[in-house]
């Protein structure tokens, strides 16, 4: 066995959380590993949420995730602009559909008023059929939030672990933690793949926090990985859901929501399951078919449209209902636990968060001022110009103007720069995540072969 | 962005869109703009024989009958320029195209677009389950082991069992894939025989019918699928490492839908006339895009008939827009037919014959057209009702059709 690896801080987690806190860690004067289970970052719970960024206006007041959302989402939405995340600030529409929804929504305004969020507003039922045309019969008023955003949280994961890497940090794909051992100046946690001997550590581990903390003898939380089944309809759909819609909170349960996604599709659910299998992301039959049952009476004529695909993400619930976030000096041990899908417009403010913590604890944390520029993402948002379009951009190479997914109009030229990006797909997953390649309706039926003739051929020069 | 003027502009370029400009070119400027590096469509990969019957009185297969099409439309003055992507609609009859050379903007005086049909993956069906590798459509299969030389698995599951599930099982062959079981949520297996695959193939596979695919098993590969007896709701797995979905064809009409052309709810693809023209002015649809799927001669044959369509446009300028015709209806268990605009006037359609798709097998096929409530033909087919596969039957139907009468519905009988 090889000497460990010795850093100040390592990182437990590439989802989007470990991702944000990598990146701020390594804008400082210290040495950061960011540590990943597999193959790729962003590739667990991070990967199939609603890529909503939100406002927090439905946040519970006072909690540590009201204040982390409030600040994510002005965090992230600059970010956004420098990194070139997509985001589209489409608003949302909370519909009320009985009387006792409707009753809810100045409860509902009021709450998001104590949340920080001013801008909300109680409109009719006209004002509901005008925003939303293709509704189902029955809305009965609404609460606009015009902030809400759609984001691409798989560009966003991957800019932020692309400048951590910039900046330094080492990041370690396929390395699962087995054990830890508390030493009293460093902290060796023990990977299949070799030591890693931190001073600090941070718990980013998502869907397996809870294991991690428990490795390091605490006993205070339980992820329950959550399952939310979602269906993405047909681009052809999108000028149904011009926002998006989301349920009022009521004793009907828990409804689903219809939003339009970044890359052009109109996306429904998600469904909430508790499981025991945390790695179960597979789709079930009971699931789709509640889904088509909500959205029949939702949006009844979005069921006429094809449907692209269909994907189940888990959440990292647990018995708390805020974020569970504890610093332990004595093992200069920070927990980032039961981080739910808010945790995509809280990461930045979540990785600010982590950094007074840790100085708090007495962790020497020095701003860097020699950083290199924040990385500019290869844009994959519909509302963004791409590669296809780009006259000048193909004058200058060809490959840009060589389309090789058809559906969803991704170059050869993207393809290539994925491939030679510093942090490369892993796999055809990966590969789709960064260039939106197989994501559309064909499903490969046409460029299939092709894509994973190029993925192969990328993985042929690189082994 | 480079402005290009054709006279005829083909999107696609398939069987039917080569052979509606190897029928144009020699009278006029044809520019066919397909988006694969190679012009030909699928038949490229469709590495069988069967090809060119009806078409070009030959039996060939699918990739010498691709290069004989795409011949002929060099030969006959056609430009064909291939990795040409038309990413959407710049006027009544200009387009954006994406090239390697750069962007275009295309107008032409009458646009047809052959744009062609894909297969429902299945994501599309909502088949529950995990996302491993391992699951195809026929087009994805053909496309891996034919144009990249790939082997697809060794135990394969083919979803379907009508004209393209015999085609997929015949790739997977090729590529020493065995296919263990077909399914079909019908009550018959429809046998390669009565489908016109050559009997020589000697193809044996079990056939599962009346049988639903409720999901796919395997986290990284596919590890088998489950199975549902829809008439028992006896469920089973069945071990594969390759399940191929064929068949449930949705027509590729994007393009068409964003020029806000009239669709016909039923095929999903543009609604044409005998003529095929489509409800914008100029702009014809043909082949598979218009009827999902029929055989490649088929869709050829329509790009020959289009052609007299097109010249006649251009005869008549504004005074060629129709009027509108009367509606043509399939009734159940009948699921489409096309063309589905009639118009007394328009003269036959390519062929003579309507295509019908059924959804219910009749060895003795008979149909009976009505409008208003009164039955004006009945015609006893000389062939079966299969589904999976065209129903052809002669436009004679059409015959006593009246033009202020309503809807014509035709059913079987």
């Amino acid at each position: 066995m090889s000497a460990p690896l010795e850093v100040d801080v390592a990182v437990v987690g590439g989802g989007i959380v470990g991702c944000a806190v990598a990146r701020e860690l390594a804008g400082h004067d210290v040495s950061v590993a960011l540590i990943e289970a597999k193959g790729d970052v962003g590739d667990a719970t991070s990967k199939a949420n609603t890529a909503i960024l939100h406002t927090g206006f439905d946040a519970v007041p006072g909690s540590l995730e009201s204040r982390l959302v409030r600040r994510g989402y002005e965090l992230l939405s600059a970010y956004a602009d420098d990194a070139g995340v997509p985001v589209e600030r489409v608003g949302a529409l909370l519909v009320a559909w009985t009387d006792e929804e409707l009753a809810s929504l100045p409860k509902l305004l009021a709450k998001a008023g104590d949340n920080g969020y001013e801008h909300g507003e109680i409109v009719d039922a006209d004002e509901v059929y005008r925003r939303v045309p293709a509704l189902g019969p029955g809305a009965l008023g609404g609460l606009s939030i015009p902030d809400e955003s759609i984001v691409c949280s798989w560009t966003a994961a991957l800019a932020y672990a692309t400048e951590a890497v910039h900046r330094g940090a080492h990041l370690l794909l396929r390395h699962r933690v087995s054990a830890v051992e508390v030493g009293d100046e460093r902290t060796v946690l023990r990977t299949d793949r070799g030591d890693i001997s931190a001073r600090w550590v941070v718990n980013a581990a998502g869907l397996g926090a809870d294991h991690l903390d428990r490795l390091l003898g605490h006993d205070r939380f339980t992820v329950v990985p959550r399952r939310g089944e979602l269906i993405v309809f047909d681009k052809l759909a999108r000028p149904l859901a011009p926002c998006i819609v989301l349920p009022v909170p009521s004793s009907r349960g828990k409804g689903v929501l219809i939003s339009p996604t970044v890359y052009g599709n109109v996306m429904l659910g998600p469904t909430a399951e508790d499981l025991d299998d945390r790695a179960d992301t597979s789709t079930s039959e009971a699931g789709l078919a509640s889904l088509l049952e909500k959205g029949r009476a939702l949006m009844p004529v979005l069921l006429d449209e094809e449907v692209t695909t269909t994907y189940a993400g888990l959440r990292a619930a647990t018995e708390h209902s805020d974020y569970v976030v504890d610093l332990d000096a004595a093992q200069r041990y920070l927990l980032l636990g039961g981080i739910r899908s808010t945790g995509l417009t809280a990461s930045m403010a979540l990785a600010e968060h982590a950094v007074e913590l840790l100085r708090g604890a007495g962790a020497v944390l020095t701003a860097r001022t020699d950083l290199p520029p924040t990385p500019r993402m290869p844009n994959v948002g519909e509302a963004f110009p791409r590669p296809y379009a780009d006259d000048a951009l193909i004058a200058g190479d060809s490959d840009y103007g060589r389309v090789v997914c058809f559906c969803e109009r991704v170059t050869r030229g993207e393809l290539r720069d994925a491939f030679a990006s510093t942090i490369p797909p892993a796999d055809v997953d990966g590969l789709r995540r960064r260039t939106r390649a197989l994501m559309g309706r064909c499903q490969g039926f046409y460029c299939g072969a092709e894509v994973t003739r190029l993925l192969d051929e990328h993985a042929g020069t690189t082994s | 962005m480079t402005e290009v003027r054709t006279e005829v502009l083909v999107i696609g370029g398939g069987p039917a869109g080569l052979s509606a400009a190897a029928a144009l070119a020699p009278a006029c400027r044809v520019l066919v703009l397909d988006r694969e590096p190679e012009a030909g469509g699928i038949p490229r990969h469709s590495d069988h024989t069967g090809y060119g019957v009806r078409d070009l009185r030959t039996v060939t297969t699918g990739p010498r009958y691709a290069r004989r099409l795409v011949d002929a439309a060099l030969a006959s003055g056609a430009e064909v320029r291939t990795e040409a992507t038309v990413t959407g609609w710049a006027g009544e009859r200009t387009v954006e195209v994406t090239t390697p050379q750069g962007r275009l903007a295309v107008t032409a005086d009458a646009v047809v677009l052959a744009t062609g049909a894909r297969e429902r993956p299945r994501t599309a069906r909502l088949v529950a389950g995990d996302r491993p590798a391992g699951v195809l459509s026929t087009g994805l299969l053909q496309n891996l082991v034919h144009l990249q030389h790939r082997s697809p698995g060794t135990r394969a599951v083919v979803v379907g069992s009508e004209l393209v599930s015999w085609s997929a099982v015949l790739t997977l062959r090729e590529a020493g894939c065995s296919t263990v079981l077909m399914t079909t949520e019908r009550p018959h297996g429809e046998s390669y025989a009565a489908l016109r695959v050559p009997a020589s193939t000697g193809l044996r596979v079990p056939v599962a019918t009346r049988t639903r695919v409720v999901r796919v098993v395997g986290r990284d590969r596919v590890e088998g699928v489950d199975l549902e007896d829809l008439a028992t709701g006896r469920r089973r797995h069945v071990p594969c490492d390759t399940v191929v979905f064929t068949g449930d064809w949705i027509p590729d009409h994007e393009l068409a839908r964003l020029g806000g052309i009239d669709l016909d709810p039923a095929t999903k693809g543009p609604r044409v006339d005998a003529r095929l023209r489509t409800s914008a002015p100029g702009v014809f649809a043909i082949g598979n895009l218009v009827h999902p799927v029929d055989t490649a001669d088929v869709a050829a044959l329509d790009g020959r008939h289009v052609a007299d369509a097109v010249r006649r446009w251009f005869g008549g300028g504004a005074a060629a827009v129709p009027a509108p015709g009367v509606d043509l209806v399939a009734d159940a268990p009948l699921t489409w037919v096309a063309p589905s605009v009639v118009r007394p006037g328009d003269g036959v359609p390519a062929r003579s014959r309507l295509l019908l798709w059924t959804d219910e097998r009749r060895l003795a096929a008979r149909v009976s057209v009505s409008q208003s409530g009164r039955e004006i033909a009945r015609r006893t087919l000389p062939w079966p009702a299969v589904p999976g596969r065209v129903l052809r039957v002669p436009a004679s139907v059409l015959d006593e059709v009246r033009a202020d009468a309503g809807p014509v519905h035709i059913r079987l009988v």
